[in-house]
């Protein structure tokens, strides 16, 4: 133990970040565990009503509807840690270009979702520029925003694209501490290049795709609301709403709060789990 | 074996295509917003994905006057400096104790402000939002720059934690030795040695804050930040792509700009704090 005025002073110190993550995040979500079992007005009136609100949110189709999307969004994650992981691999075998393409690749994620949405919602928009191009080509427009499955479709096509680079910056770093002598071994016992990956460093990497496939996961849940809010507005109907958005849209009725705190919580539950795996994995990371 | 890495070449080269025309969709919205920002809205109907023919400036001076670009843009400036400023000063402090004084519930607090990760502003958004009108927060740049502040903490705290605990602790106990309180120690010593981490995350929570839209939505509902103002542009002027996307390359040039010159630690930065957490 460090002297007297150390111990006072280290707790001074460390009182702001506290005071802050507890007001704001802690606290609310203590708040929001007590609301989502009431059924306040918004106003002040309010009473326990048990397990109601969970048994609402389960019959609510917008509900169903944005757990299918996700669930929609989760069966492409293969493409979402392959597609970085290949791009990858290639730069670190050395195309040329490797270092700009990696620069220019991680661009659309330094760029706000609303900008990235509001752009591609002018190019995909029925009278957008996308259309204007296939109409001049010859083609049939298709109302890539207007229908249901090229909706959900686009709006994952774009977060993708403007999150591909991230996952690509977490590879390069993961190669980068890949065993050199443990290549080289392979490379004198006559091993091919290819076989080199499959065999040596691709499973020496398990660790970070795991890792970027936890991270994406989480993506996916909690950074796709400027995307939605600009692009799609989380339509037609409910075709492009992910919980994050349906928790927006009922917080903003503002006259059922516990319903909204509800979704919530369920949207922590799996958040919580996912950062059980994050935190597994990185812990698992560090002993290797 | 030169044979194989002659055909291994080859197919670099092959790859090069691909990843061509993808790094090039990449930049396509810089030559999108640019082009048709320079376009009058009826050049942009009759010509919807061509190149500009007659350039006109008018669009950049609507959007910033009239659409009150200028006005998000005032606010947008304060909440994010002043949220940057408050975020180094409360995770270096947080960090250079949780790193190097010895004090008790040490580990249980880091584990506290990490745990806090797992709570996004979502999960919280209705009990969140009632806390800042409790407060007295509400449509105010003071609330916004705090809310800010308290969910982009922790990974500021953590990054600060890390470089502060692979310094050597004979830096503390020597200025100590010297008479140096703690606070002095902190201002002279650790603000100074923590420079690159600083810099970083400095960085990193511009664009975070600056691009944010969820936050500032709830927080700030009667004025606009920039990105709300993007996206309140893009309801109102919906016909008017050309004055949109004017406001776009406004609202995006200092992320860009930016982007150019702090690249490396903007990379650098991502990449350690992913894998390392």
């Amino acid at each position: 133990m460090g002297s007297k005025a150390e111990r006072r002073i280290g707790l001074l110190f460390v009182l702001p970040a506290i005071v802050l993550v507890g007001l704001f995040r802690i606290f609310p979500l203590a708040w929001g565990f007590i609301l989502s079992f009431t059924n306040s007005d918004g106003f002040g009136k309010s009473a326990f009503v048990g397990i109601d609100n969970y048994v609402a949110v389960a019959n609510d189709p917008a509900f169903r509807d944005s757990i299918e999307n996700t669930l929609i969004l989760i069966a492409t994650l293969p493409i979402w840690v392959m597609l970085p992981l290949l791009l990858a691999i290639l730069i670190h075998q050395g195309v040329p270009g490797g270092k700009i393409f990696r620069a220019v690749y991680f661009f659309p994620a330094v760029l706000s979702t609303v900008i990235i949405g509001s752009i591609f919602n002018v190019v995909l928009r029925f009278d957008g520029s996308l259309n204007a191009f296939l109409k001049a080509i010859g083609l049939i427009p298709v109302d890539w925003l207007g229908n249901g499955a090229t909706a959900l479709g686009s709006l994952i096509a774009v977060q993708l694209w403007a999150t591909f680079g991230m996952s690509l910056l977490i590879f390069m770093a993961g190669l980068s501490t890949v065993s050199k002598e443990l290549i080289e071994a392979a490379r004198l016992d006559g091993a091919k290049p290819l076989q080199i990956w499959v065999h040596v460093i691709i499973p020496a990497l398990r660790p970070i795709i795991e890792f970027v496939a936890v991270v994406t996961t989480i993506g996916v849940l909690t950074s796709m609301f400027g995307l939605i809010y600009v692009l799609t507005a989380g339509g037609p109907g409910t075709a492009t709403t992910l919980p994050e958005f349906l928790i927006w849209l009922e917080q903003g009725k503002m006259n059922q709060p516990g319903y909204a705190a509800a979704i919530s919580m369920v949207l922590f539950v799996v958040m919580a789990g996912l950062a059980y795996l994050q935190i597994r994995i990185m812990s698992r990371n560090a002993n290797l | 074996m030169s044979i194989l890495a002659k055909r291994e070449k080859r197919l670099l080269w092959i790859a090069c295509v691909p990843m061509t025309l993808l790094a090039l969709s990449c930049i396509y919205p810089v030559f999108f917003s640019l082009n048709n920002a320079l376009k009058t809205n009826k050049g942009y109907i009759l010509d919807r994905f061509g190149l500009v023919t007659d350039p006109t400036f008018d669009n950049f001076v609507t959007a910033w006057q009239r659409a009150h670009l200028s006005d998000y843009f005032v606010n947008s400036v304060i909440t994010t400096g002043g949220a940057v400023l408050i975020l180094l000063i409360v995770s270096s402090l947080a960090g250079f104790a949780l790193a190097m004084l010895r004090f008790p519930f040490r580990r249980f607090l880091f584990m506290v402000i990490l745990a806090s990760l797992m709570i996004p502003v979502q999960v919280v958004l209705v009990p969140f939002y009632r806390t800042i009108i409790a407060l007295d927060l509400v449509n105010t740049r003071i609330g916004l720059i705090i809310s800010y502040t308290a969910f982009f903490l922790p990974f500021s705290v953590y990054m600060m934690t890390a470089f502060y605990s692979r310094l050597p602790r004979e830096l503390v106990e020597a200025a100590r030795m010297d008479g140096a309180t703690i606070l002095q120690i902190w201002w002279n010593v650790m603000l100074p040695m923590g420079k690159p981490a600083l810099i970083t995350l400095g960085i990193l929570n511009t664009l975070y804050c600056w691009n944010d839209v969820l936050i500032s939505l709830l927080v700030l509902q009667k004025e606009r930040t920039v990105m709300v103002g993007i996206a309140a542009l893009r309801g109102e002027y919906t016909t008017n792509v050309p004055l949109l996307t004017a406001g776009i390359v406004l609202a995006a040039a200092p992320i860009v700009i930016i982007y150019v010159v702090f690249q490396r630690q903007i990379v650098n930065g991502i990449a350690v704090g992913a894998v390392k957490g």
